[in-house]
């Protein structure tokens, strides 16, 4: 219909549109958090959208609305199917009524994540429907499609969408929006919704027992496609097929993966026909181990020869290494990779005027010899600071503190984690660590909102999703209501009075919290905060280099003198902590 | 080869690559023509190294290979040095004139060179460089400096320079219009008299 320049996870919230979804519920997390941002920003919007607390919690509400026989949708990064995961794996079993898909994008070089794992391999354990789409234009229709298909096998859909997908823009070939909406009635049927043991294992077997149809069904619908050209052949899937499509010679067959479970009678057509065969996939081997269970005869490459890495991402030039390794002759030659030149390097930084530096530069002043676990978020950037000495997943940082504590370890335990990151898991840790008699400090980084992932609101922030206001929760009473006694909030600009803070902490026994509560630098400054900036007065600079260890962005150095960029915010900090007095706010 | 016109812009988080990439793709849409782009986002956009690809009449993924780009357009000088591999020898680069020092080199004492020093070491490319600060403040605001880049680099690309206004125009905050149409053909001004 209209065709436009969209980027991948624009053109699956249009799919969703055009779905006529009517419930979407997620966590924010890179690549996936525009979808959501995308259908709560509808000016005209006829269904339900929120940001959940954490991915569990996410799930849980769309399954129970596609219970309710409306199209819901649940959007996670992959690293938050994991949290989903124990809801994932049951709802196999209850299935549902309306469609529900469950877009869980993958992250392929750990572009923005802590690991590389693969949302096929779920799909494959929870037995549900996966669809894998190699292009911007398959990602939009297959979500299209991915509604029905659950509607059809009464399953959840997984959906399954990589870096190079979500985070791609194409030229997309659009349909209509619908206006038709569904509204949810729950019809009570015990035997289905209550999964005590006997009801669950008569769920097990109907779950086992769709299994043959939905791959007939996949096949059907044109997502696993093949054609014979040659007696080799090349089997690619997701955003590595459009690769192999790239490079691909005339005379060698091709067959592209895009959904899952894949019908094994069509594949073992399909390898039978040639004597050797390339699989090209990123992350998990999920396709070469289905053609390998396949195969007889035929010599297959893939990971498990070592041809295609198992770790980060492929690209045109790394699919046709692999052909060359496999004997295949790839149409384009790619010019041998040359060493970048060495540059210093510009990492992501935090932000100029980010509270989260100051809070990380009081927390080092003063717990010297401290042990620092963090969690994630922008603050893992703290990292460069110093201030950040293990990240594992979300709401790891209390935990792994309480752990190293209790461990015997006697040096100080000082642990960060954000506002939203707390509300997500990290208020169980918190609880326990008290109860079971932790000795830590636990500073909350309170900017207000889920910052890095585009500032989506959370219950911290006093709107939802939907643009409605709500009573702002209280980061002060849920960590009084776990048992904690010792509880400052203080303002992280306020360099003096956060220093006291934590010295007065250091003193004490027992879990002690300090909320570090400054709005984000960047939401600010969009609601209209102005800070006057500061600047050095170059008389009085000694050149010491103590406000170059801060790491703020906006000071520069030049001539060994400091001075402040146009980046500045305003925020003051520098100026507490340079020795010489030098730095002041403008026009003073 | 498969046709297309390989564009790799390369700036610092804030800078507005996306942006650039926007004008591009909305500019092939208005000419019919397919287009592929891979952007940076996420955290990585906190003031770090940024890279958009853009594919013009890309048919198949979004990803530029080393070595093979038609056209590096750097908003930066020193991304420009970072991401040289991509184009061929003698490919075509379109540079900022000036550079933001990371601060990576304040905090972990590290050096870098000077501007001299990186157009020499850039000098074996087919080179188009611009000072995108003081065009752009011509135009009327230094933000501007995005589209001061892409008007200079407009004059190597396979689509129409009135295409690319017009583009300019719809990807734009609707305020700022005037001023990133000045911004575009002083760009583009400056690129000819290189």
């Amino acid at each position: 219909m209209a065709m436009q320049y969209l980027l991948g996870n624009e053109a699956v919230a249009h799919a969703c549109l055009e779905a006529n979804i009517d419930f979407a519920s997620g966590y924010p997390g890179t690549p996936s958090s525009e979808v959501i941002d995308i259908l709560r920003s509808q000016e005209k919007r006829g269904f339900y959208v929120e940001w959940a607390t954490n991915e569990k919690v996410a799930y849980e509400n769309a399954l129970a609305a596609a219970w309710c026989g409306v199209r819901a949708l649940f959007t996670t990064k992959h690293v938050g199917l994991n949290v989903a995961a124990d809801p994932l794996m049951t709802s196999a079993y209850t299935g549902v009524t309306g469609g529900f898909v469950v877009l869980s994008a993958d992250d392929p070089f750990a572009h923005s994540s802590q690991n590389e794992q693969d949302s096929r391999c779920y799909a494959q354990f929870a037995r549900v429907p996966c669809l894998d789409p190699a292009s911007v234009q398959e990602a939009h229709d297959m979500i299209r499609d991915a509604f029905s298909l659950s509607e059809e096998f009464g399953l959840p859909v997984i959906f399954r969408p990589t870096t190079r997908i979500c985070h791609s823009k194409s030229d997309v070939d659009l349909g209509t929006v619908g206006d038709e909406h569904r509204v949810g009635e729950f019809c009570r049927d015990p035997k289905q919704y209550v999964v005590i043991p006997a009801h669950t294992r008569v769920l097990h077997r109907l779950l086992n027992e769709k299994q043959p149809a939905i791959k007939k069904r996949l096949v059907e619908l044109g997502y696993n496609t093949a054609e014979v050209r040659g007696k080799t052949a090349i089997i690619a899937s997701g955003v590595a097929a459009s690769y192999v499509q790239e490079v691909i010679g005339a005379d060698v067959s091709f067959a592209k993966i895009g959904a899952y479970p894949i019908d094994e009678d069509w594949l073992r057509t399909f390898v039978d026909a040639h004597t050797r065969i390339l699989v090209v996939e990123e992350l998990a081997p999920v396709v070469e181990e289905a053609v390998r269970q396949v195969a007889t005869t035929t010599e297959v490459f893939g990971k498990m020869t070592g041809t295609v890495p198992y770790e980060g991402e492929l690209s045109p030039a790394a699919v046709a290494a692999a052909m060359a390794t496999a004997g295949f002759s790839p149409t384009q030659s790619f010019p041998a990779q040359r060493a970048p030149a060495a540059v210093a390097p510009r990492p992501p930084i935090l932000c100029a005027g980010c509270s989260h530096r100051s809070t990380f530069y009081a927390m080092r002043k003063v717990f010297k010899d401290g042990i620092f676990p963090s969690d994630i978020g922008c603050y893992t950037l703290g990292l460069q600071l110093g201030g950040v000495d293990t990240t594992i997943c979300m709401g790891a940082s209390i935990t792994v503190g309480s752990g190293i504590k209790q461990s015997g370890e006697e040096r100080d335990v000082v642990c960060t984690i954000g506002d939203s990151t707390f509300l997500h898991t990290g208020i169980p840790g918190l609880l326990s660590a008290v109860y079971n008699g932790a000795n830590m400090t636990v500073v909350i980084l309170d900017n207000r909102i889920t910052a890095m992932t585009g500032h989506q609101p959370n219950p911290n922030t006093g709107i939802t999703a939907m643009g409605t206001e709500s009573t702002p929760i209280s980061l002060d009473a849920i960590c009084r209501a776990c048992g904690v006694s010792f509880v400052e909030t203080v303002d992280p600009y306020d360099l003096p009075l956060l220093l006291a803070t934590f010295r007065q902490a250091k003193e004490k026994d027992g879990v002690r919290v300090i909320i570090a509560k400054q709005p984000c630098v960047i939401t600010a400054r969009r609601a209209g905060i102005k800070r006057k900036p500061y600047a050095v007065d170059p008389e009085r600079c000694t050149g010491c280099g103590v406000c170059r260890s801060f790491g703020c962005p906006a000071i520069a150095f030049a001539d060994e003198k400091a001075w402040v960029t146009d980046l500045c915010a305003g925020c003051g900090v520098c100026a507490d902590i340079c020795p010489s007095g030098a730095i002041h706010r403008e026009g003073r | 080869m498969n046709g297309s016109f390989d564009i790799l812009i390369v700036g610092i988080g804030g800078q507005g690559t996306v942006l650039a990439s926007n004008v591009l793709g909305e500019a092939c849409i208005r000419e019919g023509r397919p287009v592929r782009s891979a952007e940076t986002h996420g955290m990585a956009q906190r003031g770090g190294s940024v890279e958009s690809h853009v594919r013009i009449d890309g048919r198949y993924g979004s990803l530029i290979a080393p070595g093979c780009a038609d056209l590096l357009i750097a908003f930066d000088l020193l991304e420009a040095l970072r991401y040289r591999h991509y184009l061929p020898e003698g490919g075509r680069l379109v540079t900022n004139r000036r550079f933001v020092t990371p601060t990576s080199v304040y905090m972990q004492k590290q050096t870098v060179p000077d501007e001299a020093e990186i157009l020499a070491a850039l000098g074996d490319l087919d080179l188009t460089c611009i000072d995108a600060a003081v065009i752009a403040s011509e135009a009327g605001s230094p933000l501007s400096q995005n589209i001061v880049m892409l008007g200079g680099a407009s004059r190597f690309m396979p689509l129409a320079a009135e295409t690319l206004l017009a583009a300019v125009r719809a990807c734009v905050p609707p305020k700022t219009v005037a001023i990133n149409e000045r911004a575009f053909s002083l760009g583009r001004d400056a690129a000819g008299r290189c």
